[in-house]
């Protein structure tokens, strides 16, 4: 009976993988919440969809990490026996749903961003990484248009919707930084063609950032200080809250088959 | 998921119309014609089936509560996957279902704003709580089981849109099922932990399951129109002892004892079930269930508070209507 954490073999590209995962199943998770609280039945489906895809690219890139490391660990290991402090996903994904605009103003940036970064991805000299981005790509592009008509909305709606959506990104502006960094390790699967330096996408990204938020009579906050630390296992405090729902079940009955 | 205990027949209404066209109706239907939405119809139909289809698609957006709760606690990713396809499949039937209900002549707003009123019902079943892991794989084998037991025959109802939505969602459903039940399949080869928990959520389940299927037909006041009609085609009782047959062997294959000691096997292979509490059942229609009130809370939450979301979208298509208009005059 295994209770305590996993040991995880931290090789550059399996921390890669598990970083891209974490972002994955943590933002999933965060959408799957709203399964049945949502504004309306349509948006009930597309978040629930949206989570179910972003929960796939995540299984995916666990069992991508579990088989580099070479180790015993598989997809339920890596996420439900890793703690707060080894989890390594953006800070952005994390942040609690808040209202409806809150939710998809952290879907638009990360869907800005995770559109451009799969489909460069798809270049990547490791087979498995490029065939992966390859069906992320598709999804991602759909959940970028959906946040995107949705922050239109929401902007040039009705002046509480608009009042709520600039709060919305006034308040997440500063967990967007942390998805242009990397450290040494990822730098050298970079020179090795293996990851995209993600610095190349942010002129991009801030292009259609610009385009939406302007046509949703909305403005980017001029504020450039950026909050860091997930990427290392420094997390916000909403993380172990997270935890600790996903894993209740594997942390009380360890070992077993569901 | 499910409806049950609809439909009163509407006499009065019935009295008022033309005498000729019922005829013609009824011969329709006895000749198992479709009925569509243009066709003529009794108003007392028309209302019994509003009143049906409406609380079916009540049913899928409250059962989706239940199941929802265990979404962020699945014990896989394997699992929390299929759950919340399946959660995200029952949205879709009551996106079905209302848009069959509308063809009659009812606005999806107006039905669901009846049933947060308190004044539609939804399945009695919604009413329990999912209390451990086991109770998600329960409720796919027995809950969806019954479901399907009763939508089958409602593929042939009279009423087309109804019949051709329920083709789409008995293909989902019956997936459900199987998912619920290699869930249980799952738990029962697990760990002592594991088989105690599937057994307790039978236990907790069983009965509730049963009531899905309605008042005994003796005392049940609304069949002889919508059997008349078509729109139901087996009675109460019918339903109810083929699902309990179909059931009682896939309980003893996967070890578990259902929570019914004075069940016995008649001579022609039906299992014989013992009393059920009807006095239970109706206090949970009646809204005094175990989670009546959190039901309605938590749908009456999610209306209120995503209002101005929808007042925005519908400002925004308003204002963009108008650009468009705008710039087709210049």
């Amino acid at each position: 009976m295994v209770v305590a954490n996993i040991q995880v073999s931290e090789t550059p590209l399996v921390l890669y993988a598990l970083r891209r995962a974490d972002d994955a199943l943590i933002l999933g998770h965060r959408l799957s919440e709203w399964c049945g609280h949502a504004p309306m039945l349509e948006e009930d489906m597309a978040l629930s969809n949206i989570a179910l895809d972003l929960i796939g690219q995540a299984r995916e890139l666990y069992t991508f990490a579990a088989k580099v490391e070479g180790r015993d660990n598989d997809e339920d290991k890596l996420a439900y026996l890793r703690d707060v402090r080894q989890y390594l996903n953006l800070l952005l994904v994390e942040q609690p749903n808040g209202d409806f605009a809150q939710t998809l103003v952290r879907q638009f940036f990360y869907s800005a961003f995770a559109d451009l970064y799969w489909r460069a991805m798809m270049n990547s000299r490791d087979g498995t990484l490029a065939a992966i981005a390859a069906k992320s790509e598709k999804e991602s592009a759909y959940h970028l248009r959906h946040a995107s008509e949705w922050i239109i909305r929401l902007g040039d709606g009705t002046e509480e919707s608009h009042t709520r959506t600039q709060a919305a990104i006034d308040h997440l502006w500063a967990f967007t930084g942390e998805m242009f960094a990397v450290d040494d390790g990822e730098r050298a699967l970079i020179h090795a063609g293996i990851a995209v330096d993600p610095a190349s996408l942010r002129g991009r990204w801030l292009a259609t950032l610009s385009d939406v938020t302007r046509e949703a009579t909305l403005a980017l906050p001029q504020n450039d200080w950026m909050q860091q630390g997930g990427r290392a296992g420094r997390h916000s405090e909403h993380l172990g809250h997270l935890l600790s729902e996903l894993q209740s079940l594997q942390r009380t009955f360890p070992g077993l088959t569901w | 998921m499910y409806t049950q205990a609809l439909n009163t027949a509407e006499t009065a209404d019935r009295d008022l119309e033309d005498a000729g066209k019922a005829a013609q109706f009824q011969a329709r239907v006895d000749a198992e014609e479709r009925i569509e939405p243009n066709d003529w119809m009794p108003a007392a139909y028309r209302k019994t089936l509003t009143r049906q289809i409406s609380q079916h698609a009540h049913s899928e957006i409250v059962g989706m509560l239940p199941e929802g709760n265990w979404i962020t606690r699945a014990p896989t990713l394997r699992r929390k996957a299929a759950l919340l396809a399946k959660v995200q499949d029952e949205c879709g039937h009551g996106l079905y279902l209302y848009a069959a209900a509308e063809t009659l002549g009812s606005s999806r707003e107006e039905l669901v704003d009846a049933m947060l009123a308190g004044k539609a019902k939804y399945s009695s079943i919604f009413n329990y709580p999912t209390l451990t892991w086991a109770d998600i794989g329960t409720i796919g084998w027995l809950v969806d089981g019954a479901a399907i037991m009763n939508q089958i025959p409602l593929c042939r109802c009279s009423y087309g849109p109804y019949a051709r939505a329920m083709i789409r969602v008995c293909k989902e459903e019956s997936f459900h099922q199987r998912q619920g039940y290699e869930i249980m399949v799952t738990l029962c080869r697990g760990s002592e932990e594991q088989k105690a928990m599937a057994q307790d959520a039978l236990n907790r389940w069983w009965w509730p399951v049963l009531m899905m299927f309605g008042p005994p037909d003796a005392k049940s006041q609304h069949s002889d129109t919508s059997t008349k009609w078509k729109i139901k085609r087996f009675s109460n009782d019918e339903l109810r002892q083929k699902f309990v047959d179909a059931t009682v062997p896939q309980a003893q294959y996967l070890g578990l004892t259902i929570p019914d000691p004075g069940m016995t096997q008649d001579a022609d292979g039906h299992w014989r079930y013992s009393e059920i509490d009807w006095t239970e059942f109706k206090q949970v229609l009646a809204g005094n269930g175990p989670c009546n009130r959190d039901r309605m809370a938590a749908r009456r939450k999610a209306h209120e508070e995503g209002a101005w979301v929808r007042e925005a979208a519908a400002s925004y298509a308003a204002k963009r209507a108008q650009r468009q208009t705008a710039q087709a005059a210049e």
